[in-house]
């Protein structure tokens, strides 16, 4: 039996969902704040969080400085064309996995996550110089790939988990109409698991957009993303945290405002499933 | 997928992908990596007449710090290439000097004066006697302390005082209910900060990292007392947290005026006499406490610029390094920003210049610096060049992790005793897997 929601009961839970939001929320929202102060107002002590005199001169340095565009345009390849391109290998891998298990799929799912597990400097070297041979350091496409093959291993289980929700019986109800494996995959799984992969693409787009170990240790000038044009405001000899602030809302604020829209998307493609 | 689609798409994907290339108009282009210092970044503006003077354009990365110093060591270990220009320190010249990843810079130009580099700086950015990076700017410790409060404390700060001086002062300065702390020191885990700090005061107690067998000497009552005195100054007249506390947190403690002394880099001099500091009017400096055994516990560092081997556009950067590096240079801000702006510690010209002496933190920079001698910087001897550092390749990782324990005690979360031993061990282990010993 269904147990009732009091009013009051809905309020404290309204509330405390509130808190944690904010709470979750505060970094971000401190940065934005810590961007309009001068540079004496962002350490001072006791902090400042509303009362200052607010300036918009961090940005207007940072823009002076640094080519911000330059930055958002790699982010936005680097980060757009490994989402698709994974999505591309994923989806047929996850089929597979879903619908024509063999006896190792199981071992082949958890192998493939084991990779992840390797701290990523493990393998800097090794892919330094393979950069270096084929001429791919410091440009987009050597990322995307390197992007791609990272957060595979999440895509392809993220698919798994959605086409397993999928009853397998409705793809043999298209064969047997005589669909081709390449309709079968377009026209009938992918419509029915579209909230899944938004929500996995989004989420990759996200991860691909904030990745910052391989983004910074293979670029230089030409591909280097937004994670770079951050890094380029922190100094350990010198008190630059309203700029660094202004760096960073302006690196987040595109992911930021796509996670806004999105957010219903992406809420019901992670849930997808979770009820049956 | 076609042949033909399968085609069409790799080719729109490497067009959206490939690197830009658009000809700029200019006869080279180097590309530089750099730290995000305010001095560095003053360099950046001034890059464009650089362009002008030499149709040589130039683009910059920068990194923060431990970024750039991971970045560029794979670089240059890997011979790839990416840079033409890299910002390094006195650390890794020597290293890098020593396995041929730098271009010698013995045949600059007449009109650049290399004899003009302070000898300290040079003697540091040097191996065998060959220069391999050009200081930007160089740097010591120093002493800086609020006059206001040491006036009220009815003392006198001697221009060179003893560490224990330093404990009186420190306490009778402190002011808890009024949130001022006596002194303020880096206590934060890592080889360059906490650890430099508190490697540059173990040479002012008598101690050293190695032996002439390169043993660690963690061990030894020298360092026992470094570590006993600083946590038990650090715990009478200290901030809150000391052990988490690196240059730009005491940096900004001490802006705030809640620091009656701090003992850092002498390029802070220029931030808390600056327009941001809140106690600008009220600092004096001192050199950095001795112990009376012959040691003073100043470091001396340089952020210099440095040619890889790899690159294909010697000349070039050659040239750059003569530009930003020159008195030219110094002159051109000096004119445009005023005297204390320019980049300090490399040129013993800039300290003869009478604009520049009347520069309140100018003399004693350069006293600093002279105290300093990378190749004499313990009491006994040592097998090893560097006075905050010891200039061997396995040196950052041994000093890193011995710092964490160091910090973990500074916090209380062990005893001194037991971080000592814990350093040992990780001291003498890394040694031996090296092949020191």
């Amino acid at each position: 039996m269904a147990r009732s929601v009091t009013p009051r009961r809905k309020l404290i839970n309204t509330t405390v969902a509130w808190a944690i939001g904010l709470l979750i929320f505060f970094p971000i929202l401190w940065t934005i704040l810590t961007s309009f102060k001068s540079e004496a107002e962002a350490i001072a002590a006791p902090p400042i969080f509303l009362g200052f005199d607010w300036t918009l001169e961090n940005y207007r340095i940072v823009m002076e400085r640094s080519d911000y565009g330059r930055f958002l345009w790699n982010s936005i390849i680097i980060a757009g064309l490994s989402t698709v391109l994974g999505c591309i290998i994923a989806v047929p891998a996850a089929w597979s996995m879903a619908f024509v298990p063999s006896k190792r799929t199981k071992d082949i799912l958890l192998w493939m996550l084991s990779t992840k597990m390797l701290p990523a400097v493990g393998v800097l070297y090794p892919i330094y110089l393979i950069f270096i041979e084929l001429g791919l350091l410091d440009s987009r496409a050597g990322l995307v790939v390197v992007l791609m093959l990272i957060n595979l291993p999440i895509i392809v289980w993220m698919l798994y988990t959605y086409f397993k929700e999928i009853p397998g019986e409705i793809l043999e109800a298209a064969r047997m109409d005589g669909a081709t494996l390449r309709q079968e995959l377009i026209y009938v799984l992918t419509p029915m698991a579209v909230p899944g992969i938004a929500s996995t693409l989004l989420l990759n787009f996200i991860l691909a957009w904030n990745e910052a170990f391989w983004t910074l240790n293979l670029t230089a000038v030409n591909a280097a993303p937004l994670t770079a044009f951050i890094a380029s405001y922190s100094s350990p000899e010198g008190l630059f945290f309203a700029k660094l602030s202004a760096a960073s809302t302006m690196a987040i604020a595109p992911i930021l405002i796509l996670g806004w829209f999105s957010q219903k998307q992406l809420v019901r493609g992670l849930t997808f499933g979770a009820v049956k | 997928m076609s042949l033909k689609s399968t085609l069409r798409a790799a080719t729109a994907l490497s067009l959206i992908t490939a690197g830009s290339a658009f000809a700029d108009g200019h006869s080279a282009t180097i590309t530089i990596a750099t730290v995000n210092n305010g001095d560095m970044i003053r360099m950046q503006g001034y890059t464009d007449q650089f362009t002008e003077a030499t149709g040589i354009a130039v683009e910059w990365v920068t990194l923060e710090e431990n970024v750039l110093r991971q970045r560029v060591t794979t670089d240059i270990t890997t011979s790839g290439g990416q840079f033409d220009i890299m910002t390094i320190g006195m650390y890794e010249t020597p290293i890098w000097g020593a396995n041929d990843w730098l271009v010698p810079l013995d045949d600059l130009s007449a009109e650049y004066d290399a004899g003009d580099i302070l000898p300290a700086m040079a003697g540091g950015l040097s191996y065998n006697g060959t220069l391999f990076a050009a200081p930007f700017y160089g740097e010591s410790s120093m002493i800086m302390y609020r006059t206001d409060l040491m006036e009220a404390a009815g003392l006198e700060m001697p221009a060179a005082p003893s560490w224990s001086f330093i404990a009186k002062a420190a306490r009778e300065m402190t002011d808890r209910d009024n949130d001022i702390n006596g002194v303020c020191l880096r206590g934060k885990a890592g080889w360059g900060e906490g650890g430099a700090f508190i490697t540059a005061m173990s040479n002012s107690f008598g101690a050293r990292w190695f032996d002439e067998d390169w043993n660690a000497q963690f061990d030894t009552r020298e360092w026992s007392d470094t570590l006993n005195f600083y946590k038990n100054m650090m715990d009478d007249s200290g901030p809150a947290g000391f052990a988490t506390n690196g240059f730009n947190e005491n940096l900004s403690l001490f802006n705030q005026g809640k620091c009656g002394m701090w003992i850092d880099a002498t390029v802070a001099a220029s931030f808390v006499t600056g327009a941001d500091s809140t106690v600008a009017d009220s600092v004096g400096f001192a050199l950095a406490p001795d112990n009376g055994l012959g040691k003073r516990s100043n470091w001396l560092w340089a952020w210099a610029l440095a040619i890889p081997a790899g690159t294909q556009q010697v000349d070039e950067a050659k040239q750059f390094i003569e530009w930003a590096t020159g008195t030219g240079y110094i002159e051109q801000v000096a004119a445009n920003e005023g005297w204390a702006n320019v980049p300090p510690g490399a040129r013993t010209s800039l300290y003869e210049n009478p604009d520049y002496q009347a520069v309140p933190f100018a003399q004693m920079t350069l006293d600093s610096i002279l105290s300093a001698d990378p190749t004499d910087s313990t009491v006994d001897p040592s097998p090893y060049v560097g006075i905050q550092f010891a200039a061997i390749p396995e040196f950052a990782g041994i000093a890193t992790e011995v710092s964490q324990e160091f910090s973990a005690a500074y916090a209380g979360q062990q005893s001194i005793e037991e971080a000592l031993e814990k350093a040992q061990a990780i001291t003498n282990e890394a040694m031996e897997a090296a092949g020191y010993r």
